[in-house]
């Protein structure tokens, strides 16, 4: 179990992950030992999971972003795993999410304007296997995107 | 708009998977030397390609068990300060990303709680009184899978 201890060092973690074990330990109020033997521990039962970078895709001139909300056709038995498998291949599709809810599937494609994502849209998304119904949100802005968990 | 070639693009799916491994490790992986491998990072951040770093946790571990995604109408529209309802939604901390959407819905919410009616909670007590929220559609999330994009 984690203690308060613990969810400092996350908090901390997570709002800057780059922090050097020494500064984490100062912001923490804790000497360096006990702060690396707390990351350590909270790594090894798989708390932290690791550390990535975030790409910005806009900047590799992906203008367009939008997120697919898919119906599928459940009568057939494997509607899910063949969509999704399909979907996998589709190198712009960066998310696929499953859900409980009115919406079964949900797609985030990267275009990178409105031509190349029409193309994508009838080329590669709608040929996309039990599909019975897809409603399209087109992303306008991000205005929170950290995903801190509030430990 | 910067351009990549097949190294760029290796260095960045590795980083995606690992952004701990260092400018040497990652060099020797890919066949080339650490300042070359360092040069290369240094100018995809400065690019803005690589816009930060995020810390992977296992949200179950930490107690929260349930992801629900909710799609946010505004009420009223015109008479809602969207900047407002932007301050109050991003300060719930429960709610983990907000994107201003363009269809069916305004605002589109990524929302953690420890189980239902945790969420239950966060969404009486918190979205639904937000100024200017009016319909609400929740999705709970079953699985989750992030690809490498177009740099696969």
């Amino acid at each position: 179990m984690l203690d308060d201890m613990d969810r400092r060092i996350l908090r901390h973690l997570q709002a800057e992950p780059t922090l050097s074990m020494a500064e984490l330990a100062e912001r923490c109020g804790v000497s360096q030992g006990i702060c690396w033997r707390r990351v350590e521990k909270m790594q090894a039962s798989g708390v932290i999971q690791g550390q990535q970078v975030v790409i910005d895709w806009a900047a590799l001139g992906y203008a367009v972003e939008v997120s697919l909300r898919i119906t599928l056709d459940k009568t057939q038995p494997r509607a899910f795993d063949e969509f999704t498998a399909a979907a996998r291949m589709v190198s712009e599709v960066i998310e696929i999410q499953t859900f409980l809810g009115r919406v079964d599937v949900r797609l985030s494609v990267l275009a990178r304007d409105m031509t190349h994502y029409q193309q994508l849209y009838r080329d590669r998304i709608l040929t996309l296997p039990h599909i019975a119904d897809i409603e399209a949100l087109m992303h306008i802005a991000r205005v929170k995107r950290d995903e801190v968990l509030p430990v | 708009m910067i351009e990549l070639d097949e190294t760029d693009r290796q260095i960045l799916r590795a980083l995606v998977q690992d952004a701990t491994q260092s400018a040497g490790a990652l060099g020797r992986k890919l066949g080339l030397s650490q300042p070359a491998t360092w040069r290369r990072i240094r100018r995809l951040e400065t690019a803005g390609v690589i816009k930060g770093r995020r810390l992977r946790l296992n949200a179950e571990a930490l107690g929260f068990g349930v992801t629900v995604f909710l799609g946010v109408k505004l009420a009223r529209k015109g008479q809602v300060s969207l900047e407002d309802f932007e301050r109050a939604v991003s300060a719930i901390p429960e709610v983990q990303t907000v994107e201003h959407v363009l269809g069916l819905y305004d605002y589109r919410l990524r929302v953690v709680a420890r189980d239902l009616s945790d969420f239950e909670r966060v969404l009486r007590r918190r979205i639904m009184t937000l100024p200017g929220a009016g319909d609400v559609e929740a999705n709970v999330l079953l699985s989750e899978e992030r690809l490498p994009g177009p740099i696969g």
